[in-house]
């Protein structure tokens, strides 16, 4: 079963300019799926497209099946039924993620009392359970995301996109905006959700590191365009286009600095 | 309220004029249009603050000056606010070209001067306290429909508006919920900031004689009555000004103190 199959979707830009061109990918239930590129090449842009909310002026080309439903030029009205069951997207920036005027709470209970249809206790007991399995204390509930800190705002995100209980999940750089120990949690908590619930993941980032500690198969996205695509440990192991060979070399050499220090 | 001394001033000072205004429903000194004071009486003995002119009892005035500033300031407020808010969001979520028509549109009803916008609708209907609030009013929504817009393009940029529409959220509940409580306290401080614009201006009015006509004592037009008396008899001219200070002032403050309240990472950080 494929939950999302993507077949030569282009981006276009209003004056006509590709910003993604001709990509194709298909994706699974447990299987993880890393997108990597630098900044500009277009790895944010392919996940809107894939959930159908590109920027107004921005239009898709070819084809997103989500969970079965087509996406390019589908309507909004439709969309929204099937994206509150299928995708849950984790982005960059937790502080921009979260409504600043929300608490935290009443933001994990909103996609959670509609997609389950719960009210009153029962709500509160689940919004309890969904920060539980973000491994945050239930008394967070109450907190503004200004008063709680960067690793806790981006596992809020995580129980708000996991609410919904997505088969499909976009982590857009979801640790890049974070401390190198924090990085590292909620690397290791989005694993093990992920490989709790069996979803599908599509993990968006430029560090080569940490796609290969969590992706299956990569595509090395240049300009908009996949490059080289295939298993994480055969790219890794022998990169053929130049790009992909950059990002190795860069990657190897920082931790070739670590491996120096080392005693 | 502790640790914010603006915001208390800013409630005695607008409370102050309040106050004014709902006595003058119940209870007058006098009849506003009793001339039987005497001319330029000065102030103590039967009449507080003196007379003016033709002998009417100046604190009377102030009383129902008072009534006609708030109605005006309020009324013109809500028609702008009802008026700017809803053409504000039809801009901000419009597709290209209607966001186009709508900016232009509201640029030029900005670049329009309020004085001469009102002698159009004064020159249209009647110089009448109603007049003075749609004109006032009309201007002001397109301030604060650019306003709106402006907010609701910064909201809808966000990552948790996105996050909202992924997990399956409607665009009308997505204004409800994550777009209007994130612009309202803006448009709550802008709001409360055109208030003490619109006392202002509904005073210029009615100085030009353009506002609420006569026997409606609004304190533009007091002030400019007391303009041939100034030196005879200054606290004619002296204290509708004052009063209009108090109000503008306390106004303000309370805008300030509105920001502060409603926007929660100012609330505790402070």
């Amino acid at each position: 079963m494929t939950l999302l199959d993507v077949a030569g979707l282009s981006v276009r830009r209003a004056d006509g300019r590709d910003l993604v061109r001709d990509l194709s990918f298909t994706l699974g239930p447990g299987e993880r799926l890393g997108l990597i590129g630098e900044s500009g090449s277009g790895k944010s842009l392919t996940a809107l497209a894939v959930m159908g909310l590109l920027p107004a002026g921005m239009t898709a080309h070819g084809s997103v099946r989500l969970a079965g439903t087509q996406v390019v030029g589908a309507r909004d009205k439709e969309l929204d039924r099937v994206r509150g069951r299928t995708v849950g997207v984790v982005f960059q920036e937790p502080l921009t993620a979260l409504d600043p005027l929300m608490r935290v709470g009443r933001q994990i209970a909103g996609p959670l009392g509609r997609r389950r249809g719960l009210r009153g206790a029962p709500l509160r007991a689940a919004v309890a359970a969904a920060l539980d399995e973000v491994r945050l204390p239930e008394s967070l509930a109450r907190a503004y995301p200004h008063e709680i800190s960067g690793g806790q705002r981006q596992r809020v995100a995580i129980a708000m996109a996991l609410a919904c209980e997505p088969e499909v999940l976009i982590a857009d750089e979801p640790t890049t905006a974070l401390d190198v120990t924090v990085q590292a949690e909620v690397l290791s908590l989005l694993d093990r959700l992920v490989a709790e619930r069996d979803m599908a993941l599509l993990f968006i980032s430029h560090d080569l590191a940490v796609v290969a500690d969590v992706a299956d198969r990569v595509i090395v996205l240049k300009d908009g365009s996949g490059v080289e695509s295939g298993r994480t440990r055969d790219i890794v192991r022998e990169p053929r286009h130049p790009y992909t060979r950059a990002l190795v070399d860069s990657a190897r050499a920082l931790e070739g600095a670590l491996d120096r220090l080392a005693p | 309220m502790r640790g914010r001394p603006a915001f208390v001033i800013g409630c005695v000072l607008a409370g102050l004029i309040l106050a004014m205004a709902a006595v003058s429903l119940v209870w007058l000194p006098y009849d506003p249009s009793d001339t039987t004071g005497g001319r330029l009486a000065p102030p103590g003995g039967g009449h507080l603050l003196g007379t003016d002119k033709l002998g009417r009892d100046l604190l009377t005035q102030l009383m129902v000056g008072a009534r006609i500033a708030l109605t005006v300031g309020i009324g013109s407020v809500l028609l702008g606010a009802v008026l700017g808010v809803t053409a504000g969001l039809l801009a901000g979520f419009a597709s290209d070209w209607l966001d186009d028509a709508l900016s232009a549109a509201l640029d030029i009803l900005i670049a329009f001067p309020t004085l001469l916008l009102a002698m159009l609708v004064v020159a249209a209907r009647e110089a009448s306290l109603g007049s003075a609030v749609l004109a006032i009013g009309l201007a002001m929504s397109a301030i604060v429909a650019r306003l709106t817009r402006v907010l609701v393009k910064r909201v809808l940029a966000q990552d948790y508006i996105t996050a909202a529409r992924t997990s399956g959220t409607s665009w009308p509940r997505v204004v409800i919920e994550h777009v209007l409580p994130n612009i309202w306290p803006t448009l709550l401080v802008n709001l409360s900031l055109q208030l003490g614009l619109a006392v202002l201006a509904e005073a210029s009015l009615s100085y030009l004689g353009l506002g609420p006509p006569p026997p409606n004592a609004s304190w533009g037009r007091l002030l400019q009555e007391a303009q041939a008396t100034v030196l005879t008899a200054p606290l004619g001219a002296v204290a509708p000004g004052v009063l209009l200070v108090v109000l503008v002032v306390g106004v303000n403050l309370l805008a300030d103190g509105f920001r502060d309240l409603a926007d929660p990472t100012r609330r505790r950080s402070r």
